[in-house]
């Protein structure tokens, strides 16, 4: 029914197929959906978070998804910047991951916020002091980057490009990637890195607490660095999943073993710059603060696992898997690799949101719990449903995957 | 325009003396009533009621019959050093007053994003999860006319009464006075404690008995080691409270065993826990 916008020489399920194969992320976006009116109509109260839960699973996904989009930047940096031309096989792939990343989060920040429509403020009266106004600045600039690497892949569409205008407007944007490649990776660089200062910031959490270099914690850096990581990660994993549904190998092994290398020297450092600041931190600002490590993890649903989860299950771990070559070039390994990687980050992100304010900070308080409702599940299954939405989409409808005939040439 | 704080002509601050407050509520309930904080019919879920006056139980955690239990009433600190919620907040919708030593919070400005009350360690931010009041009870009646109603979605807190400060700067000026005498201006908590146990005024006025107040070795704040610089101090006479006023590292705390009240003077005589 479709098939005369779908790409030469490159086989596609039928139509129903992919309707079918829709239903299940379009009800998720029903959930999101039905989840979202509800918040905007009656209030933040159909959430489970509260005024010790200031922050909670949105800002968790939110943090998330925005290390895990760190793959497009990154790759476009190594593409275009560092002149990895194997890259250029993935790029593409790259560039819509974090532009769904970077949206879905923006869509959930709109909710998250009490007075959406005030949105707004942040811009016209910005406190420049507030690491929260360097990540919302750099991240709608960035996406708006995003927006603009994401145009010349739409336009590649068989019947688009057929419309010489937009054909040549595609390939001038393709000429000055560059220089986009270029801009993603400055305003990148800080909001990853603000996203982080965010909570080393917060002096008065030692939980959260970082010194740093100048007004910059270390979390600054190490956000940068987690999700420089774990971003190339997500994309071999992304990119596997499609091969997966596919049935048809889709990207050149050269690249992804790139990727994955890359990523192993990148997490590999960050776990011993992350090991540093956790002794750091355990010998400077906690004792500084009246305070044990134990201390922190005294009551409460949250232990110390998590961090040796973070540390060594998804950190140590994945990091020498994709560091031997052996383990980073059998497919299954690659794949547990990636996956811990992306788990560990995320665990990462979640210590610093949930954990630090379950933790009370006045002796005579209390630890907390916190458990989402429906309507917060709904919007987070939301982002997904939309992430596979888009990419189910773009990989139909857009030649994203360039070695894709080439590795499966159809012989009929 | 004064640069600092510390140069600032006033810097209001409160006392309160742990061992005169029974925990009686009377503080909670007139600060709610004064700044029309919103109420709604089930107040059960502790964790969104919005009480920017809050009392915390606490026990020196020994068995009957030593169990000693006291009360620390929880305004907003006022943190006069670089105060957590005021850097972090993305609207500039939070503002530290050089000249009064208030922490104001513009409620038209506030997005919502609860930042604030991520940074603040003592828990003394409120976002208004619902809207404000019942709008067919009539409960519009009762609100304080200087006070604004807060709308859903924005974040709250204690003000220190401002507006009575206004009231009684305008009842100054009408007079052709301006400087307030002690006592023009109070708190509404501290106008209603039955026990006299909060003390307000201007911290840097050393004819204020608060000003007084902070240098007794029995008066101490809140998490002082993070360093935001309370104006809120509290009293007691006992160890065991102004233990639980700060997080310390076994051996760190140090008692203030010498020092007695009525004597006001440096005694070999044992504190009030050695009884």
């Amino acid at each position: 029914m479709d098939s005369p916008l779908l790409p030469h020489g490159v086989k596609r399920c039928s139509t129903w197929a992919f309707f079918f194969w829709t239903l299940p992320w379009l009800a998720l976006l029903a959930w999101g959906g039905l989840s979202a009116f509800l918040c905007l109509w009656k209030g933040l109260n159909q959430t489970n978070m509260s005024n010790v839960f200031a922050f909670a699973l949105w800002i968790v996904f939110d943090l998330a998804v925005i290390a895990l989009g760190a793959g497009a930047f990154f790759t476009g940096f190594l593409t275009y910047i560092m002149g990895q031309k194997e890259l250029k096989n993935i790029i593409k792939p790259a560039v819509i991951i974090g532009f769904i990343c970077y949206s879905g989060a923006m869509a959930m920040l709109g909710i998250d916020i009490g007075q959406p429509i005030r949105g707004w403020f942040i811009f016209w009266h910005a406190n420049i002091h507030s690491m929260l106004v360097e990540v919302s600045f750099c991240i709608t600039c960035y996406l708006m980057v995003l927006a603009i690497e994401f145009i010349p892949i739409i336009l590649e569409n068989r019947k688009l490009e057929e419309i010489k205008e937009l054909r040549i407007f595609g390939h001038s944007l393709h000429e000055i990637m560059a220089v986009f490649a270029a801009t993603g990776t400055f305003l990148s660089f800080f909001h990853q890195g603000s996203l982080g200062g965010m909570f080393g910031v917060m002096y008065a959490r030692p939980f959260a607490a970082r010194e740093g270099f100048y007004i910059w914690p270390w979390t600054f850096f190490l956000f940068v660095l987690s999700a420089i990581a774990c971003g190339p990660c997500f994309t071999i994993l992304c990119t596997k999943l499609t091969e997966f549904f596919s049935r048809k190998k889709l990207v050149p092994d050269s690249a992804i073993q790139l990727l994955a290398k890359i990523s192993a020297w990148l997490l590999s450092l960050y776990m011993v710059l992350k090991i540093a600041d956790y002794l750091g931190w355990m010998y400077g600002i906690i004792p500084r603060s009246g305070l044990t490590f134990e201390s922190f993890f005294r009551e409460g649903p949250y232990g110390v696992y998590l961090v040796v989860c973070e540390i060594i299950v998804c950190g140590i771990l994945p990091a020498i898997i994709l560091m031997v070559p052996k383990g980073r070039q059998n497919q299954g390994w690659l794949i547990i690799a990636c996956l811990l990687n992306c788990t560990g980050i995320v665990l990462n992100r979640f210590l610093f949101i949930v954990v630090t304010l379950a933790i009370p900070v006045m002796p005579f308080d209390r630890f907390w719990g916190y458990l989402p409702t429906w309507q917060e599940w709904g919007i987070g299954f939301a982002v997904i449903g939309y992430g596979f939405l888009l990419f189910s989409a773009a990989y139909r409808y857009l030649p994203i995957f360039p070695k894709e005939r080439e590795l499966n040439p159809i012989t009929e | 325009m004064k640069k600092g704080n510390d140069h600032g002509k006033h810097k209001y601050g409160m006392v309160i003396d742990i061992d005169k407050c029974t925990g009686c509520g009377t503080c909670m309930v007139a600060c709610a009533a004064e700044n029309n904080v919103s109420v709604r019919a089930d107040q059960s879920d502790k964790e969104r009621t919005i009480t920017w006056m809050r009392l915390y139980k606490i026990s020196n955690g020994k068995e009957f019959p030593h169990t000693e239990v006291s009360y620390f009433p929880r305004p907003c600190m006022h943190c006069d050093h670089h105060p957590p919620c005021v850097s972090v907040c993305v609207a500039t919708a939070t503002k530290l007053d050089f000249n009064t030593g208030i922490v104001s919070q513009i409620y038209t400005r506030c997005i919502g994003c609860r930042y604030c009350q991520a940074a603040c360690p003592y828990g003394a931010r409120y976002f208004n999860w619902w809207d404000a009041f019942p709008q067919d009870k009539g409960m519009d009646r009762y609100l304080t006319p200087e006070v604004s109603p807060r709308m859903r979605g924005v974040v709250e807190k204690c003000t220190f009464c401002h507006h009575r400060l206004m009231r009684a700067k305008t009842l100054a000026y009408a007079e052709d006075r301006r400087e307030l005498e002690e006592g023009e201006y109070v708190t509404a908590c501290t106008e209603a404690c039955p026990a006299q146990a909060i003390t307000f005024g201007d911290l840097n006025n050393p004819e204020h008995e608060v000003s007084k107040l902070i240098k007794h070795p029995f008066t101490f704040r809140l998490l002082e080691r993070i360093g935001t610089e309370p104006k809120v101090y509290y009293h007691s006479s006992r160890d065991w409270v102004r233990k639980l006023g700060d997080n310390f590292l076994p051996g760190e705390y140090t008692p203030v065993v010498n020092k007695t009240w009525a004597e006001e003077e440096w005694s070999t005589k044992p504190g009030r826990d050695e009884f």
